[in-house]
């Protein structure tokens, strides 16, 4: 944990309120969400309980498994929740938009918005990983077939929870990790995993969270004084009242869930969330296109290639995220100035006409003098940009102590025009407060994975085709 | 024995894997130390002072466990003889027992473990030193003896879904199975046991087993370092004041009195882990440690919130040691200050 959101810990304890550590808004929040809260049995292997879901707050829907481990009762909950979900899933491939790609020469399409679920941990997503794999081989035919709904359901579910791992993704969240990016509690990481806990530092302080702590668990895991205590007579009995019990249960959870949303409302959205959004209505327009064409379920494991590619994707798309957090947020940013790869300073020398004409053809290379006071961890010969103006690299030329702090001389390229003279407003002026780090929002290239077909045999060799299990 | 005069007259509460497991993983608490070498119920004494936890199994867990093992079981042990791949070989249930039948059926155990002959050993009663105790190890799993080496199995009841399991739950079950590694291993010898367990488990969303093999060598270094790190008991007990008491039977306040008498170490990984934790944490409030361990060294390992608070604004002046936390501290109060307004 950085400093900072461990001072922002110490000052929420102390305040006995939750303390901000962005000042932004870090995801998309759909105007038209599905919330979705699985309840699992204790012991099965991802048997559910029951759920509760829906897309407006004053109408949750209830679905409940009565006997957990009859088979038929779970197909049937499963078919009640593709019924409920699938439709809002598929609700957003209506209209579409092109997007150049091949610089101009070609245009590709993809829906204009996509869905959004959330559910209240990183339990639910789990739950719904697992959920998914149990459910998409299904066969509709066969000695035990089930409602067609049901291997589709699987595949959207498998979908949503390989988005969720994709840092910056923003198609199936959860509200205790979408909360604790924005805010830190005066009490640790374990204690806010309980959401209703979490939720009361936030709204009303340590107190309440205190009292929420006693109050109903979000699941997917129930409480297991509950289960011995109201549930196991229940289900044993067969008792209609299980559905009513599970409500009650179940809905301050919904409540919190909503009031989650509202309250991520309440920030404004960082400037690069949009373009993440983008590249999620790109990965749902191109499931939606797999389902239509071959439809085939998601393999159990990705071969050897696919998974090293996966996994660089990810990492990519950790670090675009990170970078992207720290230039939308000054509160982000601060933890890149506390370990000295960012700095903010005031220009106090400028040359904004110098051309360097050592090469074959004169080059603008303006240069331009920062005074800071702040910790630096870089090097002369290293290059900075400016969240202010990302398009414009500057390098470090060199490094001078000064009595209060460092002297750096940058001499700045790009973003400045075509011309040997800047456009105005392009190089920074005298007196202008300028923060500079050594983070950078440039595109890094992967490295070439080969075919799945040339799969090495070191590496599993290619893998198996698809197979009817 | 000064430590079951801690007790009362109440019964002993005995170890299994799980609580050395528990044990150890914060092995600079006193307090448990303590509570447990002298058996006291834990969960009693919580209640009892009005800090209780939620500690219980739900029954559904249970009888799946239950259901799962029983399976297992069943004919002479049929379906895990295959999955095991053992062929036919005995199988000895040692059974369970009172508490004054434990001595013998360690001899038991002792004598069939050290026969070498090829069989399912279930229930063998272990014993293993613990903070300069002997303590008794609950039983609850088999020991497989062939070639006169031993294999630990551990039947869990959670599942492997395509080769993969709750992360959480196959870290414990390792720990476990290496408590047992290291009570065999005291009980006869380095070389006779394998540092490779068994788990058996239901694989899929099915109740068919699979076996999985373990190397639990490195959780066996880190039980040996921890247990080693368990400060001696009995020289724990002998500093306590004479009036110091955790019989249930007694009035809260001399309760709560005793309970000070012996220093805690209250990390949040108490909450899942120890049935004292809700008072524990109550007792630490206002620690940088109940905060998480990453957040007390974020703030530069100082004591308290109120002291790196103080550090950060500068109202406080840092000792020679704290002079480069105080430094970080203030320069990150700053940081939120100029991002904040
Ligand atoms: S909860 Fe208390 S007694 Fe238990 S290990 Fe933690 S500090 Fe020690």
């Amino acid at each position: 944990m950085s400093t900072l959101v461990a001072l922002a810990r110490a000052q929420a304890f102390a305040a006995g309120r939750a303390q901000p550590i962005a000042t932004v808004r870090h995801l998309h929040v759909q105007d038209h969400p599905f919330v979705l809260i699985p309840l699992a049995m204790a012991g099965e292997a991802n048997a559910p309980l029951a759920a509760m879901v829906g897309t407006t707050p004053d109408d949750p829907r209830l679905l409940v498994v009565a006997q957990p481990r009859n088979r038929d009762e779970r197909f049937a909950f499963a078919d009640g929740l593709a019924t409920a979900l699938v439709p809002y899933l598929t609700s957003f491939a209506g209209d579409t938009e092109a997007v150049p790609v091949d610089r101009g020469r070609d245009v590709r399409h993809r829906f204009v918005d996509a869905p959004q679920v959330w559910v209240p941990n990183t339990g639910g997503v789990d739950f719904l990983r697992l959920f998914g794999r149990s459910t998409r081989f299904r066969r509709v035919d066969g000695e035990y077939p089930v409602p067609p709904t049901v291997p589709l359901l699987g595949q959207w579910l498998t979908f949503l929870a390989g988005a969720s791992e994709v840092p910056g993704s923003s198609l199936l969240l959860n509200a205790v990790q979408a909360l604790g990016m924005h805010w830190a509690t005066g009490q640790s990481g374990a204690e806010d995993a309980h959401l209703g806990s979490l939720l009361a530092w936030i709204e009303s302080g340590a107190a309440a969270a205190r009292e929420a702590e006693a109050g109903p668990v979000a699941g997917p895991a129930t409480d297991p004084d509950f289960d011995n205590r109201v549930l196991a007579p229940l289900i044993a009995d067969g008792d209609p009242a299980l559905a009513s019990v599970l409500r009650e249960l179940m809905l301050p959870t919904w409540q919190q869930m909503w009031r989650t949303l509202a309250l991520l409302r309440t920030l404004p959205a960082g400037d690069r969330v949009a373009t993440r959004w983008d590249g999620d209505r790109d990965s749902y327009s191109s499931f939606v296109e797999h389902l239509a064409e071959s439809g085939l379920p998601q393999p159990r494991r990705d071969g050897a290639v696919a998974a090293a590619a996966r996994l660089q994707r990810l990492e990519n798309a950790a670090t675009r995220y990170a970078v992207q957090r720290a230039f939308d947020d000054p509160l982000v940013m601060a933890e890149y100035r506390l370990a000295g790869v960012a700095f903010g300073g005031v220009v106090t020398l400028a040359n904004p006409d110098r051309v360097d004409d050592t090469g074959k053809r004169p080059v603008l290379r303006p240069r331009i003098m920062v005074a800071t006071t702040e910790t630096l961890r870089i090097e002369a010969g290293a290059t900075l940009t400016s969240p202010a103006r990302p398009a414009q690299k500057a390098k470090v030329i060199s490094i001078t102590p000064t009595g209060t702090g460092w002297d750096v001389l940058l001499e700045l390229s790009g973003g400045m025009g075509r011309k040997l003279v800047a456009d105005p407003g392009t190089v920074p002026l005298v007196g202008e407060k300028l923060l500079l780090t050594t983070l950078s929002e440039a595109y890094r290239p992967g490295v070439a994975f080969p075919d799945p077909t040339e799969t090495p045999w070191t590496h599993g060799g290619p893998p198996e085709p698809y197979a009817e299990p | 024995m000064k430590l079951d005069r801690l007790r009362g007259p109440a019964k002993a509460k005995r170890h299994n894997a799980r609580t050395i497991a528990a044990l150890t993983g914060n092995p600079g608490c006193a307090r448990r130390s303590v509570l447990d070498a002298a058996g006291i119920d834990k969960v009693k004494l919580a209640e009892r002072i009005g800090f209780p936890g939620s500690f219980g199994q739900s029954r559904f867990a249970l009888a799946r466990g239950n259901a799962f093992e029983a399976m297992l079981k069943a004919d002479g042990c049929a379906m895990l003889r295959s999955v095991l791949d053992v062929g036919v070989v005995d199988y000895q249930d040692l059974g369970e027992d009172a508490d004054d039948t434990l001595g013998a059926r360690h001899d038991r155990t002792r004598s069939l473990l050290a026969s070498s002959t090829s069989a399912l050993i279930d229930h063998p009663l272990l014993t293993l030193s613990v903070a300069g105790q002997t303590v008794f190890l609950e039983p609850d799993l088999i020991a497989f003896q062939s070639e006169g080496r031993l294999r630990v199995v551990e039947i869990k009841s959670f599942a492997v879904v395509d080769g993969q399991a709750d992360a959480a739950k196959v870290s414990a079950a390792a720990v476990q199975a290496a408590v047992y590694v290291l009570a065999l291993r005291e009980l006869l010898g380095e070389d006779r046991v394998s540092h490779e367990v068994v788990l058996v488990c239901p694989e899929n969303f099915s109740l068919e087993p699979v076996a999985v093999i373990l190397d639990v060598r490195k959780q066996l270094s880190t039980l040996r370092r921890q247990l080693s790190r368990l400060s001696s008991v009995s020289s724990l007990v002998e500093a306590l004041p004479e009036s110091v008491s955790f019989d249930v039977t007694l009035p809260v306040s001399s309760l709560l009195a005793s309970l000070a008498e012996v220093s805690a170490r209250y990390v949040p990984e108490c909450l899942s882990a120890c049935e004292m934790s809700v008072y524990c944490r109550d007792e630490a409030a206002g620690s940088t440690a109940a905060l998480g361990r990453s957040v007390r060294e974020s703030l530069g390992g100082v004591e308290t919130v109120s002291l790196a608070l103080d550090l950060s604004t500068g109202a406080a002046s840092p000792t020679p040691e704290q002079e480069e936390a105080a430094a970080l501290l203030r320069a990150a109060a700053r940081l939120r200050e100029e991002a904040l307004s």
